[in-house]
């Protein structure tokens, strides 16, 4: 065990835990943030995507000693009344469905945007392949990116 | 959400209301009235909502809290079935909240998710409930005003008088009309007049899931909870011998490890009380990390069971034998065995004319093969489930389909009457049939009750997808007859699969249409356990048909949708047989409504259709694929439905689309295969899942109903067999090959 010190959705936080503990755990049972979901462990379904630095990254396998001094940011403070235009633009196209791998499609979403602000098609879909949706969502999941795009 | 303060308690009030059933009959045409099998089984228990009956509670401040007594798993039941009400009670969409009601067998039955059934059943008795206080509301009113209940009208939760021109809005009246003895019949809108119904609100939790809320069994959170994790044997056809817990036992965290078993041996296991693995092992501990890793180490031996049988009831055939044998199964196994099977007579379900003098007698004669592999569910959210289990009541709260049936099971294991135990319903992070099979929260329950703490039970995702109660591998050949003429005289199914086979409506499509006609099926026992799959059977049989279907117009020389028309043209005018399990009007309608909707193909367009009706619903569907880069891609699909009145169109057509994704998903890569008993894949690495940037995933999808006014049916299953056909179909079209093995990837190169 170790002491960890997380900075995230912009406050600090300590966390007593094994350095291999993955931060989706780290997240999930210690911090009880349950908005991060586990859905494969190995880095195949994107369901425990967040952002560190900005960055989408699979938290199952990001273990807590190696996020250092990164920002973590997690569905729960991507905005702080779930205003953020991907999040506007998830619930204008009512893309969810069972909504359990949302979180981590909305996460991916907004991490595209900020660094490309206007996707083309093909850009969509290289960002997104890493998160599946068995419910079949990905045309509106599509047709939302787009709208936050150009809101 | 909150609860606003009420004058009264409705739930109870209603309680002692008499409401008639709500029928499950179509106002179809007497060819419908042939019920199949299915249907049957489903009207005993539609038969039961007599006492569904806890609906809806008005505040003083004239909010509506609605209790949506049905489990969501993504079918859109938590917005859709409110609207029903609301409805009915004729108030303001905002001014409802909606409340997942409880599991209460004594207040509600059938409150289980599967068949597409959930609005199908429910239409009735959630009008009624509607009606019902509305028309309470309306006599309070005219007891207060002195008029004639006749005149006293209502407009979005407000009742009014004309002529005096009084009103009051129905928080105002809410406790006066508590007092009202409950009508014994209750006026139902016209259709006309659906200000709700037909509308598109919003799904009811969308906010909550966007912004990551514990919507889910895998978030449940409660004080002093642990969690627990199961060790179940990597193989079918395996058990526990004996573990070996003193290393783990010491690891960080860990609190506990020992031994379950999920059902003693005299047990009769009703239908979905099906389990895999009886025999487990628990591991309790602090956090899901640390439990993850004791599962690694832990020393565990494992022994090939013994040839035995299960004894069960059935939801369709009653009370039977399952015969489990011992011998780990591979895939090689399931081929040939199915082969075998396929090439004795079956058991014959449906014969019309004379088949045998028709083949002899046929000018051409079309033959074809078809393969579904074993397909694991694969919902996004594992399985979970919490359980809190005192000497005196059990609590649970988790994801599952068919609480109201599997409490039972728990009652009985726990050996603790139904009363004493609260199961609480959560969002479910995908269900697709699987969570009907709720093992795993007598799993929780008895891991609860061992270390006597409130306990979440969490699977991982290995654990989930090797566990058994998988859509099983089938097999169906099909032969048909054309005479000199290319007229279809002809038509031979014959149809199996591990443990059970696809085919137990012999009554559907084309029967009625062909003069000889010949349903034959088989079944093999196997170890590996079966269930529920999105669209049980029919995500089979709808491919295998349709594509043979497809092939038979060809050999015709007929244009695949003219065909279908003409099939259905004869079974409205002279259908053969004495039972026809579909309405031939409608099924054409759907055919129909595509030739507008879809028109007519484009030069270099690869146009794939399929039409089928399964689970109350009929879809027609067209799957347009180019060559782009030498490979294929889907340009568009284009889906009619005839679901009956459309409650929420938008909710409906998200449910298409997604049938559709997953159904070319499915198609495409879905195979789950056995080496010595052992599932080869257990986790998405393994396992494909159709994902963004697949050239088969449609750049755009069409959905149109059917303007209608019959009593509605789901959605949530029948768009998503017969697009597998329409992508077949299609890719025949693009490829020059017919895919009759799925997945189809190992067939397209």
């Amino acid at each position: 065990m170790a002491i960890f010190k997380l900075k995230i959705n912009g406050k600090q936080y300590q966390v007593d835990v094994d350095p291999s503990t993955p931060v989706l755990w780290v997240l999930r049972d210690h911090l009880k943030m349950m908005g991060t979901k586990y859905g494969c462990g190995v880095a195949q379904c994107g369901a425990c995507t967040i952002h560190l630095d900005g960055e989408a990254v699979r938290s199952c396998i990001t273990f807590v000693d190696s996020v250092g001094d990164q920002e973590i940011t997690t569905i729960e403070g991507l905005s702080e009344n779930g205003d953020h235009p991907v999040q506007e633009a998830w619930l204008e196209h009512d893309v969810a469905q069972c909504g359990y791998c949302q979180p981590g499609q909305i996460m991916s979403a907004a991490a595209l945007l900020n660094s490309n602000p206007h996707p083309g098609d093909e850009e969509i879909e290289t960002a997104m392949s890493g998160n599946i949706c068995r419910c079949g969502t990905y045309t509106r999941i599509k047709q939302a990116i787009k709208t936050a795009a150009n809101s | 959400m909150t609860i606003e303060k009420t004058t009264l308690d409705r739930r109870a009030f209603l309680r002692s209301s008499v409401m008639a059933g709500g029928g499950l009959v179509l106002g179809l045409s007497w060819l419908a009235s042939a019920a199949s099998a299915v249907e049957k089984a489903t009207d005993v228990s539609a038969s039961e909502w007599a006492n569904f009956n806890a609906f809806l509670k008005i505040g003083e401040d004239g909010r509506v809290t609605i209790f949506s007594p049905n489990p969501e798993g993504g079918q859109g039941v938590l917005t859709a079935m409110p609207m029903i009400v609301a409805e009915e009670l004729d108030v303001d969409w905002k001014n409802v909240v909606v409340e997942q009601a409880p599991l209460d067998t004594k207040l509600y039955s059938r409150q289980y998710m599967g068949g597409s059934n959930s609005i199908r059943s429910g239409w009735n008795p959630l009008r009624k409930a509607g009606a019902t206080a509305r028309q309470m509301l309306r006599e309070a009113a005219a007891q207060s005003w002195h008029v004639p209940v006749g005149e006293v009208t209502t407009a979005k939760g407000v009742l009014h008088h004309k002529s005096s021109g009084k009103s009051a809005t129905y928080g105002e009246l809410a406790t006066a009309a508590a007092s009202i003895p409950v009508p014994a019949d209750v006026e139902l809108k016209a259709v006309k007049d659906f200000a709700i119904i037909g509308t598109s609100p919003k799904n009811v939790v969308g906010k909550e899931i966007v912004t990551g809320k514990p919507l889910f069994g895998y978030d449940i959170q409660e004080e002093d909870m642990r969690i627990a994790m199961i060790v179940h044997p990597p193989a079918f056809g395996m058990k526990l011998k004996s573990f070996n817990a003193s290393s783990v036992k010491t690891m960080p965290g860990i609190k506990d490890v020992f031994q379950i078993k999920v059902f003693n041996e005299d047990y009769v296991w009703e239908h979905f009380d099906t389990v895999t693995f009886n025999e487990l092992v628990a591991i309790v501990g602090n956090s899901t990390w640390e439990v993850m890793n004791a599962k690694l180490m832990l020393e565990v031996e494992w022994e090939q069971i013994q040839d035995h049988t299960i004894t069960r009831n059935d939801y369709y055939a009653g009370k039977q034998e399952l015969n489990i044998p011992s011998k780990p199964e591979n895939s090689d196994w399931h081929k040939s065995a199915s082969a075998e099977m396929a090439a004795q007579p079956g058991n014959v379900l449906r014969k019309d004319g004379n088949p045998e003098d028709a083949f002899r007698n046929a000018a051409k004669i079309i033959e074809s093969t078809f393969i579904g592999p074993w397909l694991a569910h694969n919902n996004m959210e594992p399985y979970s489930f919490f359980a809190h289990v005192t000497d005196e009541w059990a609590k649970l709260k988790g994801p599952n389909q068919k609480p109201g049936l599997t409490v039972n099971a728990l009652s009985h294991r726990l050996g603790m009457p139904v009363e004493k135990i609260e199961v609480e319903m959560t969002r479910m992070g995908g269900a697709f049939g699987r969570r009907s099979y709720a093992h795993w929260m007598i799993e929780a329950a008895l891991i609860s009750q061992h270390v006597k703490a409130p306990v979440k039970l969490v699977y991982s995702r290995e654990d989930d997808m090797t566990g058994g109660i998988y859509r099983p591998y089938y097999r169906a050949d099909y032969r048909a007859a054309l005479d000199k003429n290319n007229k279809l005289i002809a038509f031979h199914v014959k149809a199996g699969g591990l443990v059970e086979s696809p085919l137990i409506n012999p009554n559907l499509f084309p029967a009625g249409a062909v003069d000889n006609y010949l349903a034959e099926s088989w079944q093999i026992d196997s170890n590996i356990t079966i269930g529920s799959y999105r669209a049980p059977r029919s995500n089979f049989m709808a491919v295998a048909e349709q594509s043979f279907l497809d092939e038979v117009a060809e050999a015709a020389g007929i244009d695949p949708i003219e065909f279908r028309l003409e099939l259905l043209d004869r079974v409205k005018t002279n259908p053969v047989g004495e039972r026809v399990g579909y309405d031939a009007d409608r099924l054409a309608g759907v055919i129909k409504l595509l030739k507008e909707k879809a028109g007519t193909g484009q030069a270099g367009v690869h146009r794939g259709v399929s039409a089928y009706f399964a689970h109350g619903t009929y879809v027609a569907q067209a799957l347009d694929i180019i060559i782009e880069k030498g490979k294929p891609k889907t340009k568009n699909v284009c889906c009619t439905v005839d679901c009956g009145i459309v409650i929420n169109p938008d909710g409906l057509k998200n449910q298409a689309e997604g049938s559709i994704v997953d159904g070319i998903g499915v198609a495409m890569y879905g195979n789950l295969t056995f080496t010595n008993g052992v599932p080869d894949q257990n986790n998405f690495d393994t396992y494909e899942m159709i994902r963004y940037g697949d050239p088969l995933l449609p750049e755009t999808i069409d959905i149109h109903f059917v303007e209608s006014e019959v009593d509605p049916t789901g959605m949530g299953e029948p768009a998503f067999p017969p697009i597998m056909a329409a992508l077949a179909n299609a890719l025949y079209k693009a490829k020059g090959k017919r895919l009759y093995s799925q997945p189809f990837v190992n067939d397209l190169g």
